[in-house]
């Protein structure tokens, strides 16, 4: 230690005499606007929440008592529980700075091929669903796998899964329908989920039900365990977390099997939701489950939002869906709005990034 | 007194292809000192490094922890060995808070049902764990230990990366250009930070290009050319511009390995 004083650095002498608040600017004023952007940025999921809000409150007024009742509100918790449930599956993607193109034609695959085994084939129910829960859960490790270890990007994987996918449904059904009838005759615990709840007016039914307890689960997985907090680390900057001693090869493949798991759930309320097997329905659920999570907060680039912006998304698109209906909109006006919906919010979510803490 | 070196390697290499990156490159630290790695670029200190701390696995040579040979194929099997790496990207995620940086990829859990069941975190005592090894490096500038790391300046990102790889029991503590990326006053804390580290006992490996911090808090300087160790100088008997001649092969070191 050849020139060095106690202080340091010859070089460094006056440095004892500096300020010594490391990076302290001076609490700089923010408007009203800037504060409103603070707090957004330390609360993600406030966004969704109060768009939510204030389209119910718009929506009340427009469409009055219609939509304001207890029938109606069931109603949009009903229509938007599959989009609901595949959007979960899809935030898991997107928190990794994925996209999963998939999920709507894993989730139809899993449904023809427990509808198949238990009305055609005589498999007992439960034995088809846990068929279909596996058949889910290797779709979503196969995504994984061609990620990871293939290393292609998950956009043009899932691409290609989707239409995968689909073909493998199309020929599994025949194109064909389950039609209603033979899946209560022979396997009823298919449309489990369709069942409902009626208080009043109310008419909650156990697939509403089952799409909120899949996001509390989720939430609780992501916030409350090791495991979430690595699904955060690396959506967040993927190459620190596998110096940071992550093993994000394994994350990964758990997080794609996981939604594929997810998926295949959906698939089962969603038997429940329509009624029937169609190989062809939900053909535009990808693109629905990624608007929820988009206009949930939840950035594309991974790492940031919570899984509660997806639920309370999906949520916004049905009362937007709803409320333009009652309010005797054209559909086409409903897809216009959902449409600025995404982009607004997508906005929303690149002006919130810009705040210096 | 002879000292038992605590990490060595012998005869290490490391090939790319046709490039060789190290050839057969020997390393000593012992305990409790200071060791500056220094050598031009691409001289394979970085390979180096690497190699110590699990993130490449080498073709040839040993690998000795504690005089137990040692082979990591990660950087995890490293860290549980007890070789800790403060990389020069810090690799901390910008959005999750201090302490969730700090137990990345070693959390606790609750003890009883909640933890072995649920495997729900024990927040609490992550908590006091991080609030105390940052104390205990003087880093307590830092008020919100939940706040995301992007939030923090350059130099307490430097300070919450130490704090981790000190945190876990480490034995060895390597730092890729710690100062690299700091002003003035940034540097001055991290040396401070470095010295705090040696005076707790722990070794320290410092890969560095900035020669004064080197020559400040250097026991040994560990000079990489050309793939191997040229030779291992005392900071005090040389002078910087000896260091530099050496690494960049103006001149050669009469007395080779004298401190080794």
């Amino acid at each position: 230690m050849t020139q060095t004083e106690p202080g340091g650095q010859s070089f460094e002498r006056d440095l004892d005499k500096s300020d010594k608040s490391v990076a302290a600017f001076e609490a700089r004023k923010r408007g009203p606007l800037g504060t409103i952007q603070h707090v957004l940025h330390g609360n993600p999921t406030m966004v969704p929440v109060i768009v939510l809000l204030i389209s119910v409150a718009v929506f009340g007024l427009i469409a009055g008592g219609k939509f304001f009742s207890a029938f109606n509100l069931t109603l949009i918790m009903q229509q938007v529980s599959i989009i609901g449930i595949l959007a979960a599956a899809q935030s898991l993607i997107i928190l990794t700075a994925g996209i999963d193109l998939s999920v709507a034609a894993i989730m139809v695959l899993m449904s023809v091929i427990a509808g198949n085994l238990a009305v055609y084939h005589g498999v007992p129910a439960p034995l088809a669903l846990l068929v279909a829960f596996v058949g889910g859960a290797c779709a979503g490790l196969m995504n994984g796998f061609l990620v990871t270890k293939v290393k292609l990007p998950p956009f043009i994987t899932t691409l290609g899964t989707w239409s995968i996918f689909f073909a493998l449904n199309l020929w599994l059904s025949g194109a064909q329908s389950i039609r209603s009838q033979d899946i209560d005759s022979n396997a009823a615990l298919l449309k489990f989920f369709g069942n409902t709840i009626t208080v009043g007016n109310a008419r909650l039914t156990y697939g509403s039900v089952l799409m909120v307890l899949v996001f509390l689960v989720l939430w609780y997985m992501l916030n409350k365990t090791a495991w979430g907090r690595h699904v955060y680390a690396v959506g967040d900057d993927k190459e620190a977390a596998e110096l940071a001693g992550i093993r994000t090869d394994r994350t990964l493949l758990s997080i794609y099997a996981l939604a594929g798991l997810v998926c295949a759930i959906a698939a089962w309320a969603s038997i429940g939701r329509v009624g029937s097997i169609s190989p062809q329905a939900f053909y535009e659920a990808n693109l629905h489950s990624i608007t929820a999570v988009v206009i949930g907060g939840i950035s594309l680039f991974g790492g940031r939002g919570s899984i509660m912006g997806a639920l309370f998304g999906a949520l916004i698109v049905g009362v937007f869906q709803s409320g333009l209906r009652l309010a005797d909109v054209d559909v086409l006006w409903q897809v216009f709005a959902i449409g600025w919906l995404i982009i607004i919010a997508v906005a929303i979510d690149q002006w919130i990034r810009k705040v210096s803490a | 007194m002879k000292r038992e070196p605590i990490l060595t390697a012998r005869g290490l290499v490391k090939r790319y292809g046709r490039v060789t990156a190290l050839d057969h490159c020997d390393f000593d630290l012992y305990p409790g000192e200071i060791l500056a790695v220094i050598g031009d670029n691409g001289a394979g200190k970085s390979s180096l490094i690497k190699a110590l701390s699990g993130a490449v696995q080498i073709d040839e040579g040993e690998i000795r922890l504690n005089d137990k040979p040692v082979h990591f194929k990660s950087p995890l099997e490293a860290q549980d060995a007890g070789i800790a790496t403060v990389y020069q990207t810090l690799a901390l995620s910008p959005a999750l808070s201090i302490v969730d940086n700090m137990f990345v990829g070693r959390e606790l859990r609750k003890p009883g049902v909640a933890g072995k069941w649920l495997r729900m975190l024990d927040k609490p005592a992550m908590r006091s764990f991080a609030r105390e090894k940052l104390n205990d490096l003087g880093l307590m500038t830092i008020q919100n230990i939940d706040q995301p790391v992007e939030t923090l300046s350059g130099g307490q990102r430097q300070g919450v990366a130490v704090a981790r790889a000190a945190a876990f029991g480490s034995k060895v503590i390597i730092m890729d250009e710690p100062t690299a990326a700091l002003g003035v006053k940034e540097s001055r804390q991290v040396l401070k930070l470095i010295q705090e580290l040696k005076s707790n006992g722990v070794p320290i490996i410092l890969i560095s290009h900035n020669m004064p911090h080197v020559f400040e808090v250097a026991d040994r300087i560990h000079v990489h050319r050309l793939g191997k160790r040229l030779c291992v100088i005392d900071p005090k008997k040389h002078s910087m511009s000896d260091a530099v001649a050496y690494m960049t092969g103006a001149k050669l070191p009469d007395d080779l390995g004298e401190a080794a």
